[in-house]
């Protein structure tokens, strides 16, 4: 079979169905510059391994299968905690998406169980018929239609794949503890990168156009002007771009509201509220109550989306909450942002230029 | 942290359940509790319609619409016309 890049095995193993690579249960320098790559979403696309059986240490007919996703950040969690231990790794084709969300897709899914299980032969290597899928694969996985079709039991693992040693050893047994879910600051953290990366387009776009449009007023189109209202204004569309995006997750419990398009709008009052405690640096004063208004419409609207697009990464959300806020939260925002743009366009006029 | 409560569209048919704890091992919000060998709804309010206890229930006592609670894929589902999806074109990396 075909591989890729397999810089991180130390040779083959021989097994009654073939022979198996074996993977390194170390991370070196160049997995981890493939997490921070990965991490900021820069051809992470690309970022996978070759499904099919892997070998950790020297795994014999009675160790433990353990089930993953094609994306090379879960694939290397995994054998990364597998250090000193004999185990199978079998690596579903996930197209290079974590456990969790090709398990929502359906990728991480029964079907592709068994045709993995059958594809490397897996009754031929290992005695026990057990495989032990991580927890968060279960959406997509019918533990008993597996065993059904290829005679495999399906015993869930750990949420987190630290734990897994520790339920290895305790028999294949989890706590409730290992069961749940969390989502704490360094959770969020790690999510940032991608946010910002995915939101940039955004913040972008609307930046430019106040920059461009700043320029306009009532005698006509000033290069003076685009300096002194259109450069602040794009300043402050970007700058509430990144508080959203790197404060809204960071901040995200102590927001007040369940909605996040609300902890969204509260991060965007608030910032609002300090850039006029600030006396609005960077813009030419004073700023007309026009221009207020308009910023304050702008920037609570824009925060409200950029957070509330975080709740696809965040792990507690659910699709019918989602619809109930985004029925309230999404016209609002648009018609925030549209009054908002409206006033401001208004304000380069009324005020005979912004730049004087 | 919890997220709007009363939304979820998670059902219980306690006569079909046989109390083998599946969807208690799979939720990973432990919604569910066992209560004289039947499962109950312990904490509605936490689920998040992952369907992963539905799809683990081999007598189909369970009911959820399986779903992704993710903004931005409501927005694309919309514009493209095809429901909510988590699919971000396979460009980006939405999760
Ligand atoms: S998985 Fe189904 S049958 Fe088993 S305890 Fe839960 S509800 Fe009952
Ligand atoms: S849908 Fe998911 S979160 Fe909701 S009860 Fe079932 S397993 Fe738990």
């Amino acid at each position: 079979m075909a591989r890729g890049d397999l810089s991180w095995t130390d040779g083959t193993l021989d097994t009654e169905a073939g022979s198996v690579p074996r993977a390194r249960t170390r991370l070196d320098l160049r997995d981890r510059l493939g997490a921070v790559k990965a991490r900021w979403g820069i051809g992470r696309m690309d970022y996978s391994v070759s499904p099919g059986l892997y070998a950790v240490g020297s795994p014999g007919a009675p160790s433990p299968v353990l089930v993953s996703a094609n994306y090379k950040l879960s694939f290397d969690g995994l054998r990364g905690v597998l250090s000193g231990r004999d185990a199978w790794i079998l690596v579903l084709d996930t197209h290079g998406i974590n456990v969790w969300c090709a398990a929502g897709k359906g990728t991480f899914g029964t079907d592709e169980i068994v045709r993995r299980v059958r594809g490397a032969a897996l009754d031929r290597v290992v005695h026990d018929r057990v495989l032990v899928v991580p927890q968060l694969g279960a959406p997509g996985v019918s533990a008993h239609l597996v065993r059904q079709r290829c005679g495999f039991r399906v015993v869930y693992g750990p949420v987190r794949v630290e734990d897994l040693p520790a339920f290895l050893d305790a028999g294949m047994t989890a706590g409730p503890e290992m069961r749940q879910v969390r989502f704490c600051l360094r959770d969020r953290a790690v999510l940032i990168p991608v946010e910002l990366v995915m939101g940039a387009k955004y913040a972008l776009l609307p930046a430019a156009a106040i920059l461009l449009l700043g320029g306009l007023g009532s005698d006509g189109y000033s290069l003076a002007r685009v300096r002194a209202t259109g450069l602040p204004g794009a300043g402050l569309i970007l700058g509430s771009f990144l508080c959203a995006a790197i404060l809204g997750p960071t901040l995200l419990p102590w927001l007040p509201g369940r909605a996040f398009a609300i902890k969204g709008a509260a991060l965007g009052l608030a910032l609002v509220g300090v850039w006029a405690i600030l006396g609005w640096p960077g813009m030419s004063a004073p700023v007309s109550w026009l221009h207020v208004a308009a910023w304050t419409l702008i920037v609570t609207a824009m925060n409200s989306f950029v957070v509330m697009n975080f709740t696809g990464a965040s792990t507690y959300t659910s699709l019918s909450g989602v619809l109930r806020e985004m029925r309230f939260a999404v016209p609002a925002q648009i018609s925030g942002a549209v009054v908002g743009i409206g006033l401001w366009l208004t304000g380069l006029f009324v005020r005979g230029g912004g730049g004087t | 942290m919890r997220y709007l409560e009363e939304v979820a569209t998670l059902e219980l048919d306690v006569t079909r359940c046989n109390g083998c704890g599946m969807c208690m091992r799979v939720c990973p919000h432990a919604v569910f509790r066992l209560e004289n060998r039947r499962a109950v709804v312990a904490d509605r309010g936490a689920c998040m319609e992952c369907g992963a206890c539905a799809r683990n229930c081999e007598p189909e006592a369970i009911r959820v619409r399986a779903g992704v609670g993710c903004a931005a894929g409501v927005l694309t589902g919309l514009l493209r016309g095809t429901g909510p999806t988590c699919d971000c074109s396979g460009k980006s990396a939405c999760c």
